[in-house]
């Protein structure tokens, strides 16, 4: 006992109080961190959705998150990044119908009388007939589709390359704007679209599948084929196509996806 | 640092097995199936109904793109301090390791006496956790390839495509759920002294002379010998 009380003498602390205080302090900070840990999570559980606009149903702090992890993933696009494409034969034959929103219900629709309809203008409006987007140069894509959901299915469309078809109808000032927004003839389905993506070289109008017009049930006559995005971009039947500086509306982006849902 | 870094991941990958269940409920293809048969199918109902999967891919994306960030900073931030402070040295498999991992092996299952001497880490603890940050690594370059197949074209070609990354991606996560099962029983095993390290960063040790207990630096800091489990 000599020596210990000695050394206790220089130096108050023994070994084994040492050990006591060390343990008292890393459990302190591992508990208030823990603790926090816990609170903080429960904050981003339990925050407010976003106020809803053009993007919805999200929570506020994620909603900033996505927007936030867009810009930087945006620096990653090139029109150089082409999606893979596939021989003809491995093109399904049984092409997936995922969901008919903004084509279902659309009684008063005559696929005679459709015009898709350019706005311009607030005033001008170019209305374009399917025979005229047609006579166009066609461009042919057979690639792999990629639903959001996480299935995919290799297939083949047909149409105009949507750049060639803004250059020939001298969209070119419109389509330097930042977005370009479509939507359905009934308006109820509707996407948003940045420009990059739009001028995209594998973005088309397409009229065709499988060598085929696109029957009713895939967009008829005409609708988006963008591979660099998620399938909830790719609008069957296009009614209105339009241009905007800030993100027009978008249908999945109100239920909480990602605006930009890029690949 | 080694034991921030592990215990930020602690909650950081639940939750992102956890996201990443929502959005795998939305395309639940996988299983595994023998002439046939199901054997298992990822996941049953009642997995989904006890854990409230259903119908939350959004949400799933939403949480599962924003702590993506801290899983890979925080990823980052580990495998930078293990280089730069020579801890590797202790971690990565040697000539020997393979070898003495089965003798640990045998050892663990009451079969051996005896253990093959090791100073921070056996060589059974050198494979498991180098291996789970080769497993982490594998996570982020298929979770990119699915994340932004066009972009990473190549890390999806790398990858074996689309689909093998997907799957690569899914059965990393069932290797994370049986790795934290059995490091759990080996904490568990190794009791309270070998947990409180890991949490404050030394271990306490009965000098065989005279009773006094000495301190050391636990097993998730550099070097010190020891001989004991953990």
């Amino acid at each position: 006992m000599e020596p210990r009380n000695q050394k206790k003498a220089e130096n108050p602390l023994t070994i084994d109080q040492k050990i006591k205080r060390r343990n008292f302090i890393s459990f302190g900070v591992f508990f208030a961190v823990g603790g926090s840990a816990i609170t903080g999570w429960r904050w981003l559980l339990d925050a407010p959705e976003e106020s809803p606009g053009v993007t919805g149903s999200a929570r506020a702090p994620l909603r900033r998150a996505l927007n936030k992890t867009e810009i930087f993933f945006r620096n990653f696009f090139s029109n150089n990044h082409l999606v893979k494409t596939y021989p003809k034969e491995r093109a399904a034959k049984n092409v997936r119908v995922n969901s008919l929103i903004g084509i279902q219900d659309d009684q008063s629709f005559d696929i005679q009388t459709w015009r898709l309809e350019v706005r311009i203008s607030p005033k001008e409006t170019l209305k374009i007939g399917i025979e005229e987007i047609k006579s166009l140069p066609k461009t042919e894509i057979i690639y792999d589709f990629k639903c959001v959901e996480g299935w995919d299915q290799i297939q083949h469309w047909a149409g105009v390359k949507l750049s060639d078809f803004l250059s020939h109808y001298k969209l070119d000032s419109l389509s330097e704007r930042n977005y370009m927004g479509l939507e359905t003839p009934n308006g109820e389905y509707y996407v948003g679209l940045e420009r990059d993506s739009v001028l995209h070289p594998q973005t088309i109008l397409a009229y065709e599948m499988n060598g085929q017009p696109i029957s009713n049930d895939h967009g008829a006559p005409l609708r988006l084929i963008i591979p660099v995005k998620y399938g909830i971009k790719n609008l069957k039947r296009i009614g209105v196509m339009a241009f905007s500086d800030s993100r027009p509306r978008d249908y999945w982006a109100e239920q909480g996806y990602d605006y930009y849902s890029g690949l | 640092m080694m034991r921030w870094t592990h215990w930020i991941n602690f909650p950081v990958i639940t939750i992102m097995i956890w996201s990443g269940l929502f959005i795998y409920w939305a395309n639940d293809a996988y299983g595994i199936s023998i002439l046939g048969f199901t054997l298992i199918k990822f996941f049953p109902q009642w997995f989904y109904s006890y854990f409230h999967i259903p119908h939350r891919l959004a949400e799933g994306m939403a949480f599962h793109f924003l702590f993506m960030w801290f899983f890979f900073i925080n990823g980052l931030l580990y495998v930078a301090y293990t280089i730069f402070s020579g801890a590797w040295r202790e971690l990565i498999p040697k000539k020997d390791t393979f070898k003495e991992a089965w003798l640990v092996l045998l050892h663990d299952l009451h079969i051996r006496k005896t253990v093959p001497l090791y100073k921070k880490y056996n060589a059974a603890q050198r494979i498991a956790y180098s291996a789970i940050i080769l497993m982490g690594v594998g996570s982020i370059l298929s979770g990119l390839a699915i994340y932004k197949p066009v972009q990473f074209y190549w890390l999806c070609w790398l990858c074996g495509g689309y689909h093998f990354a997907r799957i690569i991606h899914f059965a990393l996560t069932i290797g994370y759920v049986l790795f934290f099962v059995v490091h759990i029983l080996q904490v568990t095993i190794a009791g309270w002294n070998n947990f409180r390290s890991v949490v404050s960063g030394f271990e306490v040790v009965e000098t065989a002379t005279g009773g006094e207990n000495t301190v050391i630096k636990n097993n998730l800091e550099n070097g010190t010998e020891k001989s004991k489990e953990g």
